[in-house]
């Protein structure tokens, strides 16, 4: 991660018989280049004459080792789904009629609204929009507080600081920079400004973990990593995404230090933070996955892609539990979110609709209308009373 | 690091064969980390879909008393739900 137009990518290997130490350099070539790279390998070893041999046979082993690994997971995996969620959930009562209206409008963006987040204090709101704007409101009220104009266009992630006190954003700059937000509302909040994240490519996430002190970050480099803001420095990075990582969540407190990304390559992956390992990996949407979303209890989360569904995963059954999707549903769902007690999905879709699901019974509760066009961001407050929903109308509805 | 002796013909055999190791070498380390990720994955413990779905339903049970656009609030519970019209005085 970093401006860097190379990666080092240094291992040991350790043969039996012979000890070889390899290093590969990956250099990226020009863009008109064909390949990707070059790699070149340094041995001190003299029986390098031989690895034309050896590496072959590796290989075959791994191969064979990585399909009985496949046959086993997949066995192990369908013995334990003995039943599905929805079955379960028969004895369940049903929910009632909802009625959930649009309480609050917020205008003030002149494009399309990207991304937004609550504070913690239930009332205040920041949210980011393809014009580079950023604002914070009060949602009580529907007032500005703060407005910042970030020098990159399509700032596509914005967090709120669980102080309270900062914002931090970032989107085409490929960075994401922190803005502390000060009482005086005549200060110039730009000249404040940390940029705490580098990637090369755009920023699409990002979060702060539970102190003001650490930020989760994922870009369309495919990666993610976790940055400590007082010093800018990368403290641990997250590879195993094949395409861009669209989005991100991390666990609630009570469950430890996890996170689960989700991204093009139709995979969502879940991180230990500490460690940099990805320890489960789920891969049965058919499309970009572009929000996740973990239950309230933590042992399980939601996702919404541009396959028109949105999916419910277990982590400690290791599987897919429920599909929430109807024929008449043809638009990609742009992001997810449960209400308090994780009973309902409220999903936006780019059809200018929210979809609000029965997690249990995988059923369609209700349809909200009002956004006149796609639905870009979708939160629900900390104290559960109301969601927020942004839209590319360069507007922002609270529902309740 | 480029080999510089012998025939232009000879140099490009040689640079072949060296690329050919590079691939396959990172065909090996591709596989390796595969390997490793579905050895951590085969490790992981798993409950069953039933006791999973159970435990999933018991939460939601136990928190829908709290859940305010479940139940929903009052009115003057929810501070975005419209209080009575202003009076002007």
């Amino acid at each position: 991660i970093g401006s860097h137009n190379f990666k080092e990518i240094c291992f040991f290997e350790r043969n039996k018989s012979c000890k070889i130490y390899s290093l590969s350099f990956f250099f990226l070539l020009p863009a008109s280049a064909l390949t990707t790279g070059i790699y070149m390998i340094f041995s001190t070893n003299p029986e390098m004459a031989t690895q034309e041999v050896q590496p072959n046979e590796t290989l075959t082993n791994l191969k064979a080792e990585s399909d009985t690994l496949k046959t086993k997971l997949e066995d192990e995996r369908a013995k334990l789904h003995d039943v599905e969620l929805h079955q379960v959930a028969e004895k369940v009562d049903g929910l009632g009629q909802f009625i959930m209206k649009t309480r609050r409008t917020l205008k003030g963006h002149g494009n399309k609204v990207l991304c937004m987040d609550w504070c913690k204090d239930k009332r205040r709101i920041v949210s980011s929009s393809q014009d580079g704007k950023v604002i914070v409101w009060d949602a009580f009220t529907t007032n500005k507080e703060h407005a910042v104009t970030m020098p990159c266009t399509w700032v596509m992630a914005c967090a709120y600081a669980p102080s309270g006190c900062a914002v931090a954003c970032g989107g085409l700059d490929n960075k994401c920079s922190v803005y502390p937000l000060s009482l005086d509302k005549n200060e110039n909040l730009a000249a404040k400004k940390k940029s705490v994240a580098m990637h090369t490519n755009y920023l699409s996430a990002c979060s702060f973990t539970n102190s003001d002190m650490q930020i989760l970050t994922s870009s369309g480099d495919g990666t993610c990593a976790l940055w400590d803001v007082e010093s800018g420095q990368l403290l641990q990075s997250f590879h195993g995404h094949t395409a861009d990582v669209l989005c991100l969540d991390l666990a609630p407190s009570e469950t430890g230090n996890t996170f689960v990304s989700g991204g093009c390559d139709k995979k969502a992956n879940v991180w230990d933070m500490r460690s940099g390992q990805c320890i489960q990996s789920f891969e049965t949407h058919e499309s970009d996955i572009n929000s996740v979303r973990y239950y309230p209890s933590g042992d399980a989360f939601a996702s919404g892609s541009d396959d028109a569904t949105c999916r419910l995963y277990d982590l400690r059954a290791d599987r897919e539990v429920a599909i929430y999707s109807k024929e008449s549903i043809i638009f990609g769902a742009s992001s997810v979110d449960f209400s308090l007690s994780g009973r309902l999905l409220f999903g936006g879709y780019n059809d200018y609709t929210i979809n609000v699901w029965d997690v249990l019974k995988g059923t369609r509760v209700s349809i909200l209308f009002g956004h006149e066009n796609r639905v870009s961001t979708l939160r629900l407050s900390p104290d559960g009373t109301a969601f927020c929903t942004g839209s590319w109308d360069h507007t922002l509805r609270i529902w309740a | 690091m480029v080999n510089s002796g012998g025939s232009f013909s000879k140099r490009c055999v040689n640079r072949w064969h060296r690329w050919q190791r590079i691939m396959s070498t990172n065909n090996i380390s591709q596989a390796r980390k595969l390997v490793e990720q579905l050895r951590i994955d085969a490790g992981i413990e798993r409950t069953k879909v039933s006791k999973a779905a159970a435990e999933m339903m018991n939460y939601c049970e136990m928190h829908a008393h709290r859940d305010p656009l479940l139940v929903g609030l009052p009115t003057s519970g929810n501070p975005f739900k419209d209080q009575k019209p202003c009076i002007i005085l």
